[in-house]
């Protein structure tokens, strides 16, 4: 495209072995689907994946530096949210 | 389990070769598949089928590398050259079993390497230069659609290995299909000038089609039936694309019979370069 470039979308595939899609990079699309096969090109072509999300960029709603403080200091000093008072049996996976 | 990082967590379980980056967890298609011609099956014919379609994959292959650098953007390139590695991985199957059944005992860099242009047996229409994205788009769509009902066909047939290399085909052919009639469609009905260019893509991809599918594998397949399969996928995209058949007649000759464009032989100097320089060389 010359005049105008394909929008920006974030990819995000759930690995073989993975439980949750994870963020892997991004790519221009012209539309979803041309998003997700591209997704598919780019990002799991080394056997990496067995499921694909792809979100244009601009419906992510992130948080800005200015926010680090209020958002995440405050959690810093409050340990006993942390369940590591507790004895997780052992046939409970991934925690 | 490494949540950090989907790559890290591709390397669990291969200890051995944790080298993630040169993959991991692949499956050879043809693993425990005996490689001795069964009884009944003509060793010749196996042959001449596997090196045709070898052919056709192996020059399909460099035509698509060459978009590298050249694509109209960085992610069609990288996904012309992934269809382009499939084929390449499908004409080494093919080659390799057709040294086996041939009696000549070849691997398969000889019959890509070290045979000229006249003892290629590939459609013309593989061979053709790339040209305008619309051509490429109009070519892969007809080639792998073309590919994809006879290997579904193939998958079945006399010959264990050749079957068991449709039938890995097949799961590649059905995504080499989308991706072209994806663009097939966005194209025919995008632009003006778009669907210009994909009406002249058709008038110069047609003439060479009647030759893809006037050519019968053998095995029992009937290539009548293959015809309908594809003449009527062929429409439904281009129904969806808003394009119409072009009105053009058969070009005479076939490549199966050894008839090359003055285009093969450029193609195989550049692809062979190496090699030839280079005989004795492994890699």
């Amino acid at each position: 495209m010359t005049q105008q470039d394909w929008p920006l979308y974030e990819v995000f595939v759930r690995g073989k072995r993975g439980l949750n899609h994870v963020h892997v990079g991004s790519l221009h699309a012209a539309d979803d689907q041309m998003a997700l096969t591209h997704a598919r090109d780019l990002y799991t072509r080394r056997n990496e994946g067995v499921s694909i999300w792809v979100v244009l960029s601009e419906h992510i709603a992130a948080s800005t530096r200015d926010e680090k403080d209020p958002f995440f200091a405050p959690s810093a000093d409050k340990v006993y949210r942390h369940p590591t008072f507790y004895d997780i049996p052992d046939d409970v996976p991934h925690i | 389990m490494s949540e950090d990082h989907l790559y890290l967590t591709l390397a669990e379980g291969h200890e051995d070769d944790a080298r993630w980056a040169f993959g991991t967890g692949f499956e050879d298609p043809l693993h425990g598949v005996d490689t001795t011609v069964p009884a009944g099956v003509d060793a010749a014919g196996l042959a001449a089928c596997c090196l045709a379609l070898g052919d056709d994959a192996l020059v399909s292959a460099q035509r698509l590398a060459e978009w590298t650098t050249r694509a109209p953007e960085l992610e069609e390139e990288v996904a012309l050259a992934n269809i382009g590695l499939d084929l390449l991985g499908q004409a080494r199957l093919l080659y390799a079993r057709c040294g086996q059944v041939d009696g000549s005992e070849r691997g398969e860099d000889a019959y890509a390497y070290f045979r000229d242009a006249d003892a290629f047996r590939n459609v013309r229409l593989a061979e053709l230069p790339n040209g305008d994205f619309a051509f490429s788009v109009v070519r892969l769509l007809v080639l792998s659609a073309w590919r994809l009902a006879l290997f579904e066909r193939l998958a079945g047939c006399a010959d264990p290995v050749l079957a068991a290399i449709a039938a890995k085909g097949v799961k590649e052919l059905t995504y080499h299909r989308q991706y072209a009639a994806e663009w097939a469609v966005r194209l025919g009905d995008g632009t003006d000038e778009s669907h210009r260019r994909m009406r002249a893509a058709l008038a110069d991809v047609y003439p060479y089609v009647d030759e893809l599918l006037a050519t019968g594998p053998g095995f029992g397949i009937d290539t009548e039936d293959v015809r309908e399969e594809v003449t009527a996928v062929l429409g439904q995209v281009l129904d969806a694309a808003g394009l119409d058949l072009p009105d053009v007649r058969p070009l005479p000759g076939s490549g199966r019979d050894g008839d090359r464009t003055e285009h093969l032989a450029p193609l195989l100097a550049e692809l062979q370069s190496v090699a030839r320089a280079h005989p004795e060389a492994t890699w």
